[in-house]
């Protein structure tokens, strides 16, 4: 099975870089090029002392000696944590105004629960770690054997054997492989995401290496450049028995891709470790953080403003007030002994005491700064991610996949994502192709339902049968690549259709024409195929489905077994591959030149309509018309469609093209190829139309229902692929981001013009001339799109990489970002990674909105991390998106759920509960300062010390983390059926900085109200019936259990969703302080100190206290009551009229939900949902016109 | 060709796994976030039912405790200005601070209507800081408790240690409060026949019992050169100086009462009482005001009409509150099933 395949593959990029080597080598032994390896590295062989790294690669955050000071760093970066970390610390000295221990304590469970977070998480990406360090890899052994050994033990110079399908352990240099080439076939998926198979060739000098124990005596040297990120590059070379022999990228494997198709190869080990070029190009994952929580920091810059302002306010007062106490030596306030005090008091130095006074305060008033907000948030985001985690209805049975959030930093932010930047292959598609329908001779075959059409139906509300979607997950699981259903030509029975003879040529040119490389399985005989492309590949397993079973390839022929339909014998048939005319993206199509058994010689071509057409003979039209209307169908269904012809060629013209051709491929010179598309385009005409194919480039499933809710939901969706323009518009079409009669502006470098400016000398002028061409169509599409906003058409933006390279430079990028920001989609193919993070860059920083990155491939990471929120879709393509995104998920479509109601959902519960902490904390905290008022300012607290310390974390935590965990405005299903909800969050209508400051305001109307009406019901007059006044104890604990029941009652009313998780907790926390009271009440006045029986003895027998908590709870309660039972009635908000439909009971009448969608819903312009309403207005005005 | 060992043992592992767990989430209510939920919205039964209900519950209670609140009988004698002599009216801190002043000073209170036993005698002080934090902290409560203890006076200072034949003896009890002890005191007479004022059971239980020691003697108290307030008894324990533990409770605001002791007989209506006030704490320097208050005590305590009022109208606004939401929802009813109501276009508002 050994093939010479170079004629079929273009060695290009071998061929350039060896060019280039020749200028490179000279850097050899020179800076950064001054590595040095010696091959089969013996002991003493010299690369022990090079102390190159192991192959042990680590992506952990800390080790367990950098843990502690590290992560105790990260801790205390938080101005909040510093804050309270220097308030512990002022705690120890006399400044404090309550005790140390009290106060350190809620810091360090706040803190070391942090970094319990932290310790937790980093183990898991140790373990992961671990996995990849312990696989194993045969290693030679120095005895001419091979023994298995881990990946972590690789050492520089060892010498590796990979066999099939294995991942390369760490970069080799190729030695010698299977074939006698020493060619071999890698799979970089994970490196670049192109599924396609990268061809690598050993040297010659060491392709001979075939067996294990030719290695026992081999040594060599390689000298090559220092680690760096270049993927595509590398210099080197091998030192082989005193020769020197150059090392090109052609020689390089490069970790953790993988080898293909190719039984084992032998290497050497080059770079190891976080050396590898991949290690290299791997940035830590830069740190995401909310805009909520960005706008969180803001707000707590904004409480310490006040917290210094009224410290400052209280120091001052503090200050006159403490100088007045001393005049001329006489003492006023004689019983604060004034005239023998500490610094702190003294009257004498006022000022001293006033700025000390000034730490005090801060640290006093220190429970504005909610000091477990922090650790609160990161709670809660941790349960929010199991949730998501959990959630079945984004498990993927198939992969046996569930959601899986690796960050659980940007919760929230899933629910205010306005732009969505997709990849395409293996994101919207499943990256493979399945020939689904085709049209032979005017006729059309193939009843299969594309993925669109079946959308299209259930929008309509034609449900499909069930039967139909069983046969089709039938076909779908017995051949991939192959979803044709239709009884007409299956089976052998095409010789009964009328043009038989024409299906007949159809089928074989499908056989024929092609690249693909069968494998045929010895065991079982069947034949499966590689090819350069997956529609390739779902070309010929077509013909082989339909009975012309392509099975062997030689250079110079091409074997087919043809199913005889009449006979029902199977023939084996030879063609005689004289010629291949390659594909490419400028020619739009290619074609093979065979000879058949009877010795005639044919042209078989397939290729895009636009070029195709025009290359028919006059008398090849035949069903020109029909075909037309096929296509035309085939692509609004979303397929990828492509024009089969052939002609009968004469000898005489053949020998002319044959030795015009050969000429050509042996030219060397610049032009080489446009004089071979010159001589191929003279042969390619007069053709005879056979028909046409459509493929589906197969949408994941759900993909355009999933595209219709999103666009419903008001969220953009950009797709950036790498793929060729006519498949990203395909494309389009299928996710219905594209439609019949929808407005394209195409920017595209792919102009003759521009080609013509590419092969001039000067390339800088050719640069200037080629932007000045897309800054034109710029300007052209911007005047369409002014125009078109007028009739409010939609308008699609499609441009190239090639484009996007000058229309993202600086001076161009505004016009740009424009121009697709008022089009309804943007598609940009043929961008390469770079360009698919600049331009999410771009959408980012400049509109400022949200962003969103998808993708499964390597290709996509740097989108997935330039973005606000990173998304990898786990599954086919490796892991590395997986590994650099925030949150992954198996399908597309489940993004529709993971946004709409997780995103909505955190969203809603993050800013709730940060809009929350503030009220409460503002709250306590006021009263604190009210009460200085009363205290002259000396910075006496009203409550006792563990009554402070435990507000935070104790009485008041556990409602807000429910709140933060499971609160619901509407349930899951509402959130799907009311996508535009979700504009919410994408408007910041729950964190807007008037909801902040409303609820701020909230907080020092409450503080205000329970502080005075506490003082004013208790003043001075007696307390108890047994005429005991109350002191300061019993106005502390008074006040606190007011400001207990308020916030919580506050809690209870501002949610409207009740477990009894929530009951728990709410009125849990109150009951828990009246709990604490009782018991520390209780404890050794040691211990208790003021609160030594205050509830007990005091307050509880005093009916005036259980009154006065009534009558603040009631009032303090009562404003925000009424402001809520006025917006809720008057001025609903959105998710509040769905409320109340839910009340209404009208949720469940699909009628009335679906009027108040219609009339809630924006104008979309893309998702079928658009399509269908387009279609329906054609139709209308058609109607008007008859 | 010879199998992969790596991806067969995968694949096994991966059989293992698959035959151990699947990554499938478990169902239930709870992960799956649909647990039985109360999800009650305002409408409008709601809003008027609440604000009725706090109307209901406010207005009586409300009424009841501005009924308590006005049965109690309340004299109040202000008597910082009145105790000092016409001559001294200038410089009253020279009077007060002179240890040869006769401070006695009489005055005549008539009861205006009956107090009903036991009534409680109160001296009230305005514009005295016992909440300043040098003050609040200026105390031992270690010492107050326990014998051991006496030399626990760390917090007290400068009222910490006395010297006294060149020796430092701790000072019990210490701090600045027990220092400022209130010494006024007050006799009683009403129509020419001491009331007894009992000076029992005024302070908290628990701080008789447990927070000041039944062994602990005032030592050393009051006996540098400066000199605060009161002086204690030497010979009787702590927990039996029961001004002192009241004292020693800090109020809460500049201006308090403190109770003095309780008179267990009833006072007529229009009886004429005298009072005899040994006037010695100096609250002049400070600019202070002292009073003396005879109170009776209901449930609710002693006088204050604040509760009450708040209660009544906070229970009427409610009240008016119900009236108003009534009369809103059906002079603009939200028609039930009208989607246009419901529609976001209607309401950009509620978006922006």
């Amino acid at each position: 099975m050994r093939h010479h395949f170079s004629r079929i593959h273009a060695f290009s990029c071998g061929k350039a870089s060896i060019i280039r080597d020749n200028e490179e080598h000279s850097l050899l032994g020179g800076p950064g090029f001054s590595r040095i390896v010696y091959c089969n590295g013996a002991e003493g062989s010299g690369n022990l002392e090079l102390n190159y790294g192991d192959n042990y690669v680590s992506t952990t955050k800390y080790t367990l000696a950098t843990f502690l000071p590290k992560s105790l760093f990260e801790q205390f970066r938080r101005v909040a944590n510093f804050y309270f970390l220097v308030c512990a610390i002022l705690s120890f000295f006399p400044v404090s105004p309550y005790s140390a221990v009290s106060n350190v304590v809620p810091l360090v469970v706040v803190v070391s629960a942090t970094m319990g977070k932290e310790a937790v998480e980093d183990w898991r990406r140790f373990k992961q770690d671990v996995e990849m360090n312990n696989r194993r890899v045969k290693v030679h052994n120095g005895e001419g054997d091979f023994d298995h050994s881990k990946w972590r033990d690789l050492r520089v110079g060892d010498i590796v054997k990979v066999e099939k399908d294995e991942f390369f352990p760490a970069d080799l240099i190729l030695l010698s492989s299977s074939y006698d080439e020493a060619i071999c076939y890698v799979e970089t998926m994970n490196l670049d995401g192109e599924t396609n198979l990268k061809l690598k060739q050993a040297l010659e000098e060491t392709s001979k290496l075939q067996e294990d124990s030719n290695f026992q005596n081999f040594s060599a040297t390689i000298k090559c450049e220092d680690p760096n990120a270049n993927l595509y590059s590398f210099v080197g070379s091998l030192e082989l028995d005193d020769q020197q022999y150059p090392l090109s990228p052609q020689q390089l494997l490069l970790r953790d891709s993988k080898l293909r198709n190719t039984d084992f190869i032998y290497g050497v080990v080059i770079f190891t470790g976080h050396d590898t070029k991949v290690m290299q190009n791997s940035t830590d994952p830069p740190s995401k953080r909310s805009n909520v929580e960005r706008r969180m920091d803001k707000i707590i810059y904004f409480l310490f403003l006040i917290l210094f302002l009224i410290s400052f306010i209280g120091s001052i007062f503090f200050g006159i007030a403490t100088r007045e106490d001393l005049e001329n030596g006489r003492m006023k306030r004689w019983y604060l002994r004034p005239d023998d005090t500490s610094i702190y008091y003294d009257p004498k130095k006022a000022p001293i005491g006033a700025t000390l006074h000034f730490l005090t305060a801060l640290m006093l008033y220190s429970y504005l700064i909610p000091i477990s907000l922090y650790v609160s948030i990161e709670i809660v985001k941790v349960l929010q991610s199991i949730f998501i985690n959990q959630d079945l209805n984004m498990y993927y049975e198939e992969t046996d996949q569930p959601a899986h959030a690796r960050t659980s930093n940007l919760n929230e932010e899933l629910g205010q994502v306005d732009t969505i930047l997709s990849d395409k292959t293996g994101t919207l598609t499943c990256n493979s192709m399945e020939f689904i329908k085709c049209s032979i001779a005017g006729v059309a075959y193939g009843q299969g339902v594309t993925e669109v059409e079946r959308a299209m139906a259930r929008r309509k509300g034609l449900e499909l049968t069930e039967d139909d979607n069983v046969a089709n997950s039938e076909a779908k699981s017995s051949i991939k690549g192959f979803n044709f259903m239709d009884e007409r030509i299956m089976n052998g029975n095409w010789y009964k259709e009328p043009h038989a003879y024409v299906i007949q040529k159809f089928l074989r040119l499908l056989a024929v024409c092609h690249t693909a490389i069968p494998e045929v399985d010895e065991e079982t005989g069947k034949v499966s195929y590689e090819a350069e492309s997956p529609d390739e590949a779902a070309f010929v397993i077509a013909a082989r489905e339909l009975g012309f079973e392509f099975y062997e390839r030689t250079q110079s022929s091409i074997m087919l077994r043809e199913l005889n339909s009449v006979s029902g014998k199977i023939t084996e048939r030879d063609y005689q591959l004289l010629n291949i005319l390659e594909f490419t993206s400028a020619r739009k199509r290619m074609s093979v030149i065979v000879r058949d058994e009877e010795g005639k010689l044919l042209l078989l071509s397939k290729g895009a309509d636009s070029v195709m057409f025009e290359r028919l003979a006059k008398n090849g039209r035949e069903f020109e018309e029909k075909t037309k209307q096929h296509i035309n169908e085939y692509a609004d269904a979303g397929l990828r469609t492509l024009i089969l012809a052939y002609r009968e060629l004469d000898e005489d013209e053949y020998n002319q093209f044959n030795k015009e051709f050969m000429e050509a491929k042996n030219l060397v010179s610049a032009d080489r190829e446009q004089v071979i598309e010159e001589i191929s385009k003279k042969i390619e005409k007069d053709l005879i139309l056979l028909g046409a194919t459509a493929v589906e480039d197969k949408l994941q499933n759900g993909v355009p229902e999933c595209i219709d809710k999103l666009a419903q939901a008001g969220i953009k969706l950009w797709v950036l692929t790498g793929d060729k323009m006519e498949t990203a518009i395909n494309i389009g079409y299928a996710c219905s981001l594209l439609r019949q009669g929808m407005k394209q502006i195409i920017i595209s470098s792919d102009t003759p013009e521009a080609k013509s400016l590419e092969k001039a000398e000067d390339k800088s002028a050719a640069d200037a001339a080629i932007k000045e061409i897309v800054l034109r169509q710029l300007r052209e599409g911007e005047a369409l799109l002014s125009s078109s906003n007028e009739n409010s058409e939609a308008i699609a933006l499609i441009i190239d990489g090639k484009s996007l390279t000058h229309a993202l430079d600086d001076d161009v990028m505004d016009l740009f970002l424009e121009l697709a920001i008022g089009c309804a989609s943007v598609i940009c193919c043929r961008s390469s990674p770079k360009q698919k993070a600049l331009v999410t860059r771009l959408v980012k920083t400049k509109t400022g909105s949200t962003t969103l990155a998808i993708g499964d491939g390597a290709n996509d990471v740097g989108m997935l991390q330039e973005a606000d929120i990173g998304i990898g879709i786990s599954g086919v393509e490796g892991m590395q998106a997986v590994m650099s995104s925030d949150i992954a998920i198996a399908q597309f479509r489940f993004l529709e759920r993971l946004l709409l109601v997780h995103g909505h959902w955190c969203y809603r519960r993050i800013s709730s509960m940060i809009c929350y902490f503030f009220y409460k904390n503002i709250a306590f905290g006021l009263t604190l300062f009210f009460y200085e008022i009363y205290a002259s300012f000396s910075g006496e607290a009203a409550y006792n010390d563990w009554f402070l310390s435990l507000y935070n974390v104790f009485f008041t935590s556990l409602p807000v983390i429910a709140l933060g965990v499971f609160d619901q405005d509407v349930s899951a299903k509402l959130c799907l059926k009311f996508p535009l909800l979700y504009q919410e969050g994408v408007q910041n209508v729950l964190f807007s900085w008037k909801r902040i400051l409303g609820w701020a305001f909230n907080g020092v109307l409450n503080a205000t109200l329970i502080f005075f009406f506490c003082v004013k019901a208790i003043e001075y007059q007696a307390f108890r019936k047994g005429g005991e006044v109350a002191g300061l104890q019993e106005l502390g604990a008074t006040m606190y259990t007011c400001v207990v029941w308020v916030v919580n009652c506050q809690m209870a009313l501002s949610i409207n969703y009740f477990t009894y998780i929530q009951h728990i907790f709410i009125w849990g926390g109150i009951l828990l302080w009246y709990l604490f009271l009782l018991a520390y009440g209780a404890m050794d006045p040691t211990l208790s100190t003021t609160a030594y029986k205050v509830f007990v003895e005091a307050c509880a027998p005093a009916p005036s206290y259980w009154l006065i908590t009534l009558l603040v709870l009631v009032t303090s309660l009562l404003p925000y009551f009424i402001y809520a039972s006025i917006q809720m009635r008057f001025y609903p908000m959105f998710h509040q009229m769905i409320q109340w439909i839910r009340s209404d009971g009208q949720a469940t009448d699909p009628e009335y939900v679906n009027v108040v969608r219609q009339r809630s819903i924006r104008h979309t312009t893309v998702g079928f949902t658009a399509r269908f309403q387009a279609s329906q207005r054609l139709e209308a005005s058609k109607r008007l016109q008859v | 060709m010879s199998t992969d060992p790596s991806t067969s043992s995968a694949a096994a592992a991966e059989e293992k796994s698959n035959k151990r767990k699947s990554k499938k989430p478990k169902y239930s209510r709870f992960t799956q976030q649909e647990l039985p939920a109360w999800q009650p919205i305002l409408t409008p039964r709601w809003v008027i039912t609440i604000f009725t209900l706090i109307a209901l519950v406010f207005i009586p209670v409300g009424l009841a405790a501005f009924s308590a609140s006005q049965s109690v009988v309340e004299v109040e004698y202000e008597y910082d200005t009145a105790c000092i002599p016409d001559s001294y009216k200038d410089n009253a801190t020279a009077y007060i601070k002179d240890d040869n002043t006769n401070k006695t000073c009489t005055q005549k209170l008539s009861i205006k209507s009956k107090m009903q036993a036991p009534i409680f005698v109160y001296y009230q002080l305005d514009n005295f800081y016992q909440n300043h934090r040098r003050y609040v902290k200026s105390r031992s409560d270690e010492q107050l408790r326990t014998k051991d203890k006496e030399n626990d006076v760390s917090s007290c200072s400068p009222e910490d240690y006395v010297t006294i034949n060149n020796k430092s003896e701790p000072i019990v009890p210490c701090g600045l409060i027990a220092w400022s002890l209130f010494n006024d005191t007050y006799k009683i007479q009403n129509k020419d026949k001491e009331v007894v004022i009992n000076k029992t059971n005024i302070a908290w239980a628990s701080d008789r019992t447990t927070k000041f020691g039944s062994d602990v003697y005032p030592k050393n108290f009051q006996a540098s050169g400066l000199i605060g307030g009161a002086k204690l008894d030497p010979t009787k324990p702590l927990s039996e100086q029961e001004d002192l533990i009241v004292w020693m409770r800090t109020a809460a605001l500049p201006k308090f009462r403190k109770l003095y002791g309780k008179i267990e007989t009833d006072l007529e209506a229009n009886d004429e009482i005298v009072v005899v006030i040994e006037n010695n704490y100096n609250t002049y320097e400070f600019g202070g005001k002292k009073s003396l208050v005879l109170s009776t005590a209901t449930w609710i305590g002693g006088r204050n009409n604040f509760l009450g009022i708040a209660y009544v109208v906070i229970g009427s606004m409610s009240l008016l509150l119900a009236l108003g939401f009534l009369l809103l929802y059906i002079l603009k009813p939200r028609p039930l099933g009208d989607p246009t109501y419901l529609s976001w276009n209607k309401n950009p508002g509620g978006l922006r």
